[in-house]
């Protein structure tokens, strides 16, 4: 099995989708001769030539419509924002125009776009470039929502999101960009909808996705240590959301904790939880508890930034609490 | 423009005020279904404003595409949609051309390449030059018509489009139907400059500017610059000059503006001009009062065929939210 980065895996798969679709192109700022902000499209230019790796001005709203309108007559693009942060502007078209259209029009107008980038909480950014918006775009029917964590997810389900005939969102981590794992050989393809259990564990289910698993996953692999058995639950798919692979797993262990990146307030996590009370209370041994980033703009200082985020040692403080 | 001269230039221009005829009159229906409140939401009404849909949407081949806004009853006839479709549609019925899922703001037409009504200012703007981006990518020599009002003029999305649109070089012709006012608002307080096509200095590309009362002078200007995106030379903006004569929707009395002002402007009424041309080449009144009553009863049809129709089925609610993946 070959290892590759993150960025590497995505390159990947919008490498190899292009090769078998002429009606993909990748446009974006920096997409092209500059080989991606962060480099996820490097080489493509080369490979595929200007008509196929646009280079666009600073105009989100002005791209995002267009890549629109070119789905509406059946091109499939793929959009990259820089950074997610950079999609507000573009939200309109988003949510007014792509997550609408096929409704509107009855059917008509189905848009096949994949709307990509860089998202989530970067290395001290501060409060313009810092922050999840996975929660905004899951609460907009008509988008999809997918947020991958190891590079072999990011392959499987940016080759899923290019062959879907709906827009997707696809919410790439700025710091997981240079991490590595294993990605197998040969095509694959994961289905949206499809949680995955990172760790199986039988005393506390973590649901959580995308960064947020760096500071879950060596959290439950300390706990293990004290004795304490936890399962986590990456849910890659925001929406749609995998209701039965959270719920089997609550069944199971009877305790939920969900950490995210993303604010408290009307967040993603409080969907989740609202699920599991709703078709599981019977199974629940404890109130169900959320880890968020702090109710604050992103901080610059080193120290406030990371006392903002979710972290191990809050993780670690808050399952030991509910193991009790 | 002169008046037709020709047996042929006379029947040509027949046509265009029998498009202009139904546009009139389905709008009266509609406006009265909707003060008897079959219709809800907005019914942004096209009256005055006909010789410009007419005229630009008559310059175009089968294969070319539209774009339109809120505003869209007037093109989607033009574009030869179905009256009874687009009156279902009003009605919130089964049968409406998106059956019911987009009332009066939302017309679409997938086999007649009409791009759909859209409802934010402006918004659309991009997905034109998105729709003329792929008429490139693909060569198929396809030119769309984007059709938005001044007050669009001012918003971010007017400003990206254009510039894409330029850099690219894309088969797009910008129909701004300046009639004066966005809702409430005059142009005057709201545009930095009288005339918008100037702004095209700005994306360095094409302009032009044109009184938009006579219906076939419409047609040959936007000819133009239909045929200069078709040749690969790029966009055009133009601005053609207009007048709604009712509010900006059916819920808007207009009281911001004169009954001179009004009363002036329907001096200019494109369906009056255009019929005193008919009757100076020598087309009899009474013929013209035939092609009325049928229209009439077209449109009556139409009306007729929204209340008969039955509300989408309750099961459909969640129909279309996402498309299949075939
Ligand atoms: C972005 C946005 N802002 C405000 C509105 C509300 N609104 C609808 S139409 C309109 C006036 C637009 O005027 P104009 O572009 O000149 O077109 P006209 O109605 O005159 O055809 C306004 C303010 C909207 N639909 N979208």
């Amino acid at each position: 099995m070959a290892v590759l980065t993150y960025r590497e895996a995505l390159n990947r798969a919008m490498t190899e989708e292009m090769e078998k679709d002429p009606n993909i192109f990748l446009m974006g700022e920096e997409v092209g001769h500059y080989e991606g902000a962060y480099k996820v499209s490097q080489g493509m230019l080369a490979k595929f030539g200007e008509k196929r790796v646009i280079d666009t001005p600073i105009s989100e709203n002005g791209f995002a419509g267009v890549g629109i309108g070119a789905a509406m007559v059946g091109l499939r693009p793929i959009i990259e924002f820089m950074t997610w942060n950079f999609s507000l502007v573009a939200i309109d078209q988003i949510i007014n125009s792509a997550a609408k259209m096929n409704y509107m029009s009855a059917g008509q107008f189905p848009i096949p776009i994949v709307f990509r980038g860089a998202g989530g909480a970067g290395g001290r950014l501060a409060a313009q470039h810092s922050q999840s918006f996975e929660s905004w775009y899951a609460h907009i029917p008509g988008l999809k929502v997918l947020a991958p964590y190891t590079p072999s997810d990011a392959y499987g389900l940016l080759k899923t999101s290019i062959r879907d005939n709906n827009p997707t969102i696809f919410i790439e981590s700025e710091v997981l960009y240079g991490s590595k794992g294993e990605v197998p050989e040969g095509e694959f393809l994961i289905p949206m909808g499809k949680s995955d259990i990172k760790r199986e564990g039988t005393q506390l289910t973590i649901v959580s996705w995308s960064r947020a698993l760096m500071y879950v996953l060596p959290a439950a692999e300390k706990l293990a240590k004290e004795g304490i058995s936890v399962e986590v639950l990456d849910l890659r798919s925001i929406r749609p959301l995998d209701e039965e692979g959270i719920l089997a797993s609550v069944r199971k262990t009877n305790k939920v904790l969900i950490v995210e990146e993303g604010w408290n307030v009307a967040g993603f996590g409080a969907q989740v939880a609202y699920l599991i009370q709703k078709e599981a209370f019977d199974y629940l041994d404890a109130p169900i508890e959320r880890i968020t980033q702090e109710d604050v703009p992103m901080p610059y200082a080193a120290n406030l930034e990371k006392s903002s985020l979710p972290s191990e040692e809050k993780i670690i403080k808050k399952v030991r609490e509910m193991i009790k | 423009m002169s008046q037709p001269k020709t047996k042929k230039e006379t029947e040509d221009l027949l046509e265009l005020y029998r498009q202009m005829l139904l546009i009139r009159r389905f709008e009266e229906a509609s406006a009265k279904a909707y003060s008897m409140g079959k219709i809800g939401g907005f019914c942004h009404l096209y009256i005055g404003q006909e010789a410009v849909g007419v005229g630009a949407i008559s310059a175009l081949e089968e294969k070319d595409y539209i774009v339109s806004t809120y505003r869209d009853h007037g093109h989607a006839l033009a574009r030869g949609l179905e009256p009874k479709s687009l009156m279902a549609e009003l009605y919130g019925k089964k049968t409406g051309i998106v059956s019911g899922n987009g009332g009066s703001m939302h017309f679409f037409d997938k086999k007649k390449h009409f791009m759909g009504g859209h409802g934010i200012v402006g918004g659309h703007i991009s997905l034109a030059a998105g729709i003329a981006y792929a008429s490139k990518y693909r060569e198929d020599g396809a030119v769309t018509l984007c059709f938005f009002g001044e007050g669009a003029a001012n918003i971010g999305s007017f400003h990206e489009g254009m510039n894409l649109a330029a850099i690219w070089k894309l088969p797009l012709v910008m129909i701004c139907e300046n009639n004066h006012y966005a809702m409430g608002t005059p142009e005057y307080r709201a545009l930095s400059v009288k005339d918008v096509s100037v702004r095209a200095a700005a994306y360095d590309i094409a302009r032009d500017h044109i009184e938009g009362d006579e219906v076939r002078k419409v047609r040959e200007h936007v000819k133009v610059a239909v045929e200069r995106a078709r040749r690969g030379e790029g966009p055009t903006l133009m601005e053609i000059s207009t007048y709604r004569f009712r509010g900006h929707s059916m819920s808007d009395p207009a009281k911001y503006r004169t009954k001179e002002e009004l009363e002036k402007y329907k001096q200019g009424d494109p369906l009056i001009k255009a019929e005193k041309d008919l009757v100076s080449a020598g087309w009899a009144q009474e013929e013209l009062a035939k092609m009325d009553e049928i229209i009439l009863k077209t449109v009556e049809e139409s009306v007729d065929f929204a209340e008969k129709s039955e509300e989408p089925p309750l099961g459909w609610l969640y129909k279309h939210v996402y498309a299949e993946n075939v």
